[in-house]
């Protein structure tokens, strides 16, 4: 890219004290991202960040798909709002894109409407008793890391160089829509060139892969997924996402958002087993990661502690090119020590 | 009679030639030379005449005993004290005069701000400003320095557009973009040109007929869509992405060069001094007192308009403004 458009867009994240709140689905995909996060920010940045054992979903996926009413979702985002009220906290930071993209929705209707917060109040009260305070500063967690890329880096034990031809590893990112697209303003980098994922592939020593389909879907938008018969329009997304950027021969993905991951991940098995197509040049796949695995890899986090394992496309070969040192025998040790039972082989994808 | 007309393009130096012949008439220009945005040009529409030869022509009318050319001498600032005006220059300098011609003119719209579109990050995406560069220095390159195979031109950027806050046409793009298709394909016969609109709008003398050459002629495909997005491909060409709306279909295309007919917007000169006087009006253009009848007067006394510093406008009606312009200060 010629211009570094992002610079002129830039947002408040603020440096310490934070409530964070997990996402529905993402323990699910990516099991140790969030508590990677935490320990990161604990951890390796010496961080307040709360994690409630109180809290719930923010209603997203049933909001964007019109099965949970506007007055639900504010009403629900308001008790979780409460919840960091009643712990002292004023900065939030949900783990989810989709909950990012919903509060930051409301809090800019609370701003504009008040008449609607005073509704969501009243609706909270009556129904727990509960009061809130709207957030002084909302960011997502890839904001945070993002922010504290340069220190992480001092602390970081690997870097995204191929360490056997000294190239820096090339990394394909992808922003959840959620992320700025709503709201280009709350995204690093607004809305067409975000910069908040790209930016830590280029602090740590990688390269973006510019490719033509970046901004395209992944193939996670709601619509296209939820409904089964349509999830054909998933797939058509996320491959033409794959053979756009198969050309620049990427080492990995890394995505901010629960879905885009996913998809990202799972999808090229099920092209593998329909087409038997796979978008590196050996049969791999291209490794999909968290960007806190990520940052996590590089610190020195144990892959498999993170729930790498868990993946489709399988990470030892982005593994060995950063050269992390992990122990094959402990892929699939569970945490009592015993190694848990191997999933079965894909036929197509090589893991 | 004290005359300051601020602005050496063509409304400034015609209105200047025609006072002259009574007045003493001083010309304030900002730029080191006058009629930039005319010797940017490589031909005219709709009679693909030159621009230089154009250009020149008004400079001659420079020549007079009684005008004063100031180039690189812009006006910062303007006030009026009873029934005159002082204008301050960039060096600090004041001068008082009788009346005052605001000829400030137009700049065009910044294509950065459409980011989807990539100008400024590929290379494969350039301006109409650009292309016209190339065309006058018949250089016709893709930005691997060859001739381009294909060539994609989008209507509308930064007009009639209510993103970038203009809603406004700017007139002249239309046909600028058959102008510079047929130029291209005068040049470069093999290279396949598109251009995507959202309605062609052919209003002048001789557009109809260019327009019809360009598809009839030579060739240029005319595509009703907008463009959505520009990404770069592994060619180093430009991906872009549309819908044609004539056919209800999505669409992708690779094209050697995104040509971005960037629409007219006001001018700093314009902005900063119809703001000063308190004549400031839709987008930052210059507010004349009417659109009908005092389309060259102002809400001030003693202060008057003409050209593109009040909306966008073509060279020729431009000429015709300035002369309405002078008749008014006479």
């Amino acid at each position: 890219m010629e211009k570094r458009f992002w610079n002129e867009y830039q947002k408040e994240i603020a440096d310490d004290h934070f409530f964070y709140e997990r996402s529905c689905i993402r323990q699910t995909f990516f099991p140790g991202s969030e508590a990677t996060f935490l320990n990161i920010m604990r951890n390796d940045l010496g961080k307040d960040i709360y994690d409630s054992s109180h809290q719930h979903t923010c209603t997203g996926i049933g909001y964007h798909s019109d099965v949970v009413p506007f007055e639900t979702t504010m009403t629900i985002v308001a008790r979780l709002f409460s919840l960091m009220t009643e712990r002292g906290y004023k900065n939030y930071v949900p783990s989810c894109v989709t909950s990012f993209g919903v509060m930051t929705e409301l809090i800019e209707k609370w701003k504009e409407q008040p008449e609607i917060l005073e509704k969501a109040r009243e609706y909270l009260y009556k129904a727990t008793g509960r009061t809130f305070e709207m957030p002084e500063n909302i960011v997502h967690p890839s904001d945070l890391i993002f922010k504290f890329r340069f220190e992480l880096k001092e602390k970081m034990k690997y870097q995204l160089i191929n360490r056997f031809t000294g190239k820096p590893l090339r990394g394909v990112e992808h922003i959840g829509c959620h992320y700025a697209k709503i709201f280009p303003k709350h995204g690093i980098g607004n809305a067409e060139f975000p910069y908040v994922l790209a930016g830590m592939i280029e602090a740590w020593g990688g390269e973006v892969v510019d490719y033509p389909e970046r901004r395209h879907c992944c193939g996670f938008g709601f619509r296209q997924y939820l409904v089964q018969e349509n999830r054909g329009y998933s797939i058509a997304n996320s491959k033409k996402k794959f053979e756009s950027m198969e050309p620049y021969e990427p080492d990995f993905i890394v995505a901010n958002c629960p879905g885009c991951a996913m998809f990202l991940d799972k999808w090229q098995y099920t092209i593998a087993e329909m087409e038997h197509k796979t978008y590196d040049k050996e049969g791999y796949g291209i490794p999909v990661l968290t960007y806190e695995e990520l940052a996590g890899l590089l610190l020195g986090y144990d892959p498999w502690v993170m729930g790498m394992q868990l993946h489709q496309v399988q990470c030892e070969r982005l593994l060995d090119k950063i050269g992390v040192a992990y122990n094959p025998d402990d892929k699939y040790r569970g945490a009592s020590g015993k190694i848990l039972r191997a999933p079965e082989k894909p036929d197509v994808l090589k893991v | 009679m004290t005359i300051a007309i601020i602005g050496a393009g063509p409304a400034g130096i015609e209105a200047a030639s025609v006072l002259a012949k009574q007045y003493q008439v001083i010309l304030f220009e900002r730029e080191e030379r006058p009629l930039c945005n005319i010797r940017d040009k490589a031909f005219l529409f709709p009679d693909f005449s030159s621009a230089d030869e154009l250009a020149d022509k008004l400079e001659s009318k420079l020549s007079h005993e009684n005008i004063t050319l100031k180039t690189a001498t812009p006006v910062v600032s303007m006030q009026r004290t009873g029934e005159q005006w002082t204008l301050t220059t960039a060096d600090g300098t004041t001068a008082t005069f009788d009346a005052v011609l605001l000829a400030t003119g137009y700049k065009v719209f910044d294509a950065h701000q459409k980011e989807e579109l990539g100008y400024g990050i590929y290379k494969g995406v350039i301006t109409s400003l650009e292309m016209e560069k190339m065309i006058k220095e018949n250089n016709i390159r893709n930005n691997m320095n060859e001739i381009p195979k294909q060539i994609v031109f989008l209507q509308c950027v930064g007009s009639r557009d209510e993103k970038s806050g203009n809603h406004y046409c700017s007139k002249v793009c239309c046909v600028t973009a058959v102008k510079q298709a047929i130029e291209i394909k005068k040049q470069h016969p093999e290279t396949d040109v598109y251009i995507f609109y959202m309605d062609l709008r052919m209003w002048g003398q001789g557009f109809e007929e260019m327009y019809r050459e360009a598809q009839e002629k030579y060739g240029v495909s005319f595509v009703r869509g907008r463009i959505s997005e520009a990404a770069s491909t592994f060619d180093n060409r430009v991906q872009i992405k549309a819908e044609d709306t004539l056919m209800g279909n999505p669409m992708t295309m690779n094209s050697d060069l995104l040509v971005l007919m960037v629409g007219m917007c006001a001018s700093e000169g314009t902005a900063t001094l119809s703001k000063c006087a308190g004549i400031d009006g839709l987008y930052r253009f210059a507010q004349s007192l009417s659109p009908h009848t005092e389309d060259n007067l102002t809400a001030q006394p003693n202060l008057f308009l003409a050209g593109s510093c009040k909306r966008p406008m073509c060279i020729e009606d431009t000429i015709q403004d300035a002369r309405a312009a002078a008749l008014e200060i006479m």
